[in-house]
């Protein structure tokens, strides 16, 4: 991966309820993310084949697509676990990513069984020099997780949804720039997963950071991103912006509407699809097809 | 009724005794193969007198302990070296293993005439016997550690200290604590036949002695100062494997 120190341009400002400032009040800035011409290949399978894609910062971006698509490995470079094989990756400049670093959030929770729930917590700091602060600083993420009075606890006596939830102030409390989740709620329950989604939007309301959600859920993106796009066959097959004030109601027509075109693209019928959605309201501008 | 459950597990030492006691009593069993518990313990109790029973539990736990230390911290660190770098695993691995299927006991005449009957001779064998396991789990242990957790370690910067420390050495700690209990075991073992066969001092030899005068009674002790010293040993090590794996709910309140 090689990074640039090319800024994306200027903050675009989020949906009708975010908040205009990048700085969130965890006091991370958020990083814009921009991929050109992203190749990655494992032996002779090409996994991605020339991904572009621009992030501007603080923006909710959800990656939607079938099974072995792509959507993990671009999660995986995102996050630094796996360098492409040509193309580049920009994620803010150097000095932006030391202070408010990128941050991954897995399928599994990933806790270390043997150190209680705040000294997890505190992993989410390694190399960061916090110091004695550390475990205040993580003391203060559980407590934006709810799990405050659980900090001297073992995570065996957790449940899956707790635990994930640990996992979430570990990537917290670094006060991260871009936050990629990589299909975290997948093993949780369909209430505590409701629940997790909730969560993550109040605590990306209120930290501002920039965030990458790969799902195979589509509902869950539309209740989450500002933005949703399709990957088919390692490539980019659909960009849709979902337009819909926050706080997002579940089962509204629109978010049906919209999650119905997405499925519709997903399922392969992107052709089919006219550019521009109608919305059960009237004519409402949805961007929809690739963007150059 | 948790007391109760406390005794449960010295019901049967217990009844056995109970019924050799019994035996030797009725004359059921001959006093010059298996003598009568309460002549053992009378062995015993001449033996703490005269202060012969003290200087050689002494002697034998101190070549025990010392033994299995050097031994014990060879194989936990190349276990850990092993578990950590490939190249030194290749390098070394294949030559250890094809050491360990040697019986360190059979080493005993190689030894004598390396060392005589010093202390060096039995705390080689120990040190030897109690390498190999602690060696295997510990390599076993690191190699085992589950890669998801590596790979988070690394995602969220952790320095290469740090992940040895807060990651690899706890996620080895079960299998190394398997490692002690057998090298223990092996302790225990290797000092029974060192000390009867090339000794001044120590349980064996204590026991050897008197076989010589056929003192069965206390040949007999010293057998069961044995089975003490070890369960002693076993017992710690419980100890400490139920404070370090606290966290693992299959040690805890076991």
């Amino acid at each position: 991966m090689t990074v640039d120190t090319s800024v994306a341009p200027g903050h675009v400002p989020g949906p009708l309820s975010r908040p205009m400032s990048p700085v969130g009040v965890g006091g991370g800035a958020a990083l814009p993310v921009r991929l050109q011409g992203v190749v990655k290949s494992f032996g002779t399978l090409t996994v991605l084949r020339g991904i572009d894609l621009t992030i501007p910062a603080g923006q909710f971006l959800a990656i939607v697509g079938r099974s072995g698509c792509g959507k993990s490995t671009l999660l995986r470079l995102l996050a630094g676990l796996d360098t492409a094989d040509a193309g580049t990756i920009t994620i803010g400049d150097a000095a932006r990513r030391a202070e408010s670093p990128v941050r991954l959030m897995f399928q599994e929770p990933r806790l270390l069984p043997w150190a209680r729930i705040r000294r997890n917590v505190e992993v989410g700091l390694s190399g960061r020099g916090a110091g004695p602060q550390a475990g205040a600083l993580a003391q203060e993420a559980l407590a934006r997780v709810g799990l405050a009075e659980r900090a001297g606890e073992w995570p065996s006596v957790l449940s899956g949804g707790q635990k994930q939830r640990v996992a979430l102030a570990r990537a917290l409390v670094s006060s991260p720039g871009l936050l990629a989740l990589d299909e975290p709620l997948g093993a949780l329950d369909a209430l505590t997963r409701l629940e997790m989604q909730e969560l993550i939007e109040r605590v990306w309301t209120a930290q501002g950071f920039t965030a990458v959600l790969v799902t195979h859920d589509v509902g869950e993106a539309v209740a989450l991103a500002d933005r949703i796009v399709v990957l088919d066959g390692g490539a980019v097959a659909a960009d849709v912006t979902v337009d819909i004030p926050r706080p997002r109601q579940r089962g509204d027509a629109w978010a049906a509407a919209i999650e119905g075109d997405v499925l519709r693209r997903l399922l392969g019928g992107a052709s089919q699809t006219t550019n521009g959605l109608v919305s059960p309201s009237g004519a409402l501008p949805v961007a929809t097809g690739p963007q150059a | 009724m948790s007391r109760l459950r406390g005794l449960l597990p010295w019901v049967v030492p217990l009844l056995v005794l109970i019924i050799w006691q019994a035996g030797s009593e009725l004359g059921l069993i001959r006093a010059t193969v298996l003598p009568a518990p309460s002549d053992v313990a009378l062995a015993g109790w001449r033996l703490l007198l005269s202060g012969e029973l003290l200087r050689n539990v002494g002697v034998s736990a101190w070549r025990a302990g010392l033994g299995f230390t050097i031994g014990g911290a060879i194989g936990f660190a190349l276990g850990l070296l092993n578990g950590l770098s490939d190249l030194s695993q290749r390098l070394l691995d294949t030559s250890l293993q094809m050491v360990r299927n040697v019986p360190h006991l059979a080493m005993i005449p190689l030894v004598i005439l390396w060392f005589g009957i010093g202390e060096e001779a039995k705390l080689f064998l120990v040190a030897l016997g109690v390498f190999f396991p602690v060696y295997v789990n510990t390599l076993h242990g690191v190699r085992s550690v589950d890669p998801h957790l590596i790979e988070m370690a690394g995602a969220y910067g952790m320095s290469s200290r740090a992940l040895i420390r807060r990651v690899i050495l706890p996620g080895a700690l079960p299998s190394v604590f398997v490692g002690v209990r057998y090298g223990l075991g092996i302790t225990w073992l290797t000092l029974i036949v060192a000390e009867t066969i090339s000794a001044t001092s120590g349980i064996g030899y204590m026991a050897m002695n008197a076989r010589e005068f056929l003192m069965v009674d206390v040949v007999v002790f010293a057998i069961l100062i044995y089975a003490l010293l070890g369960k002693v040993a076993d017992s710690v090590t419980r100890l400490l494997e139920r404070r370090c794996l606290a966290w693992n709910p299959a040690y805890r309140n076991a």
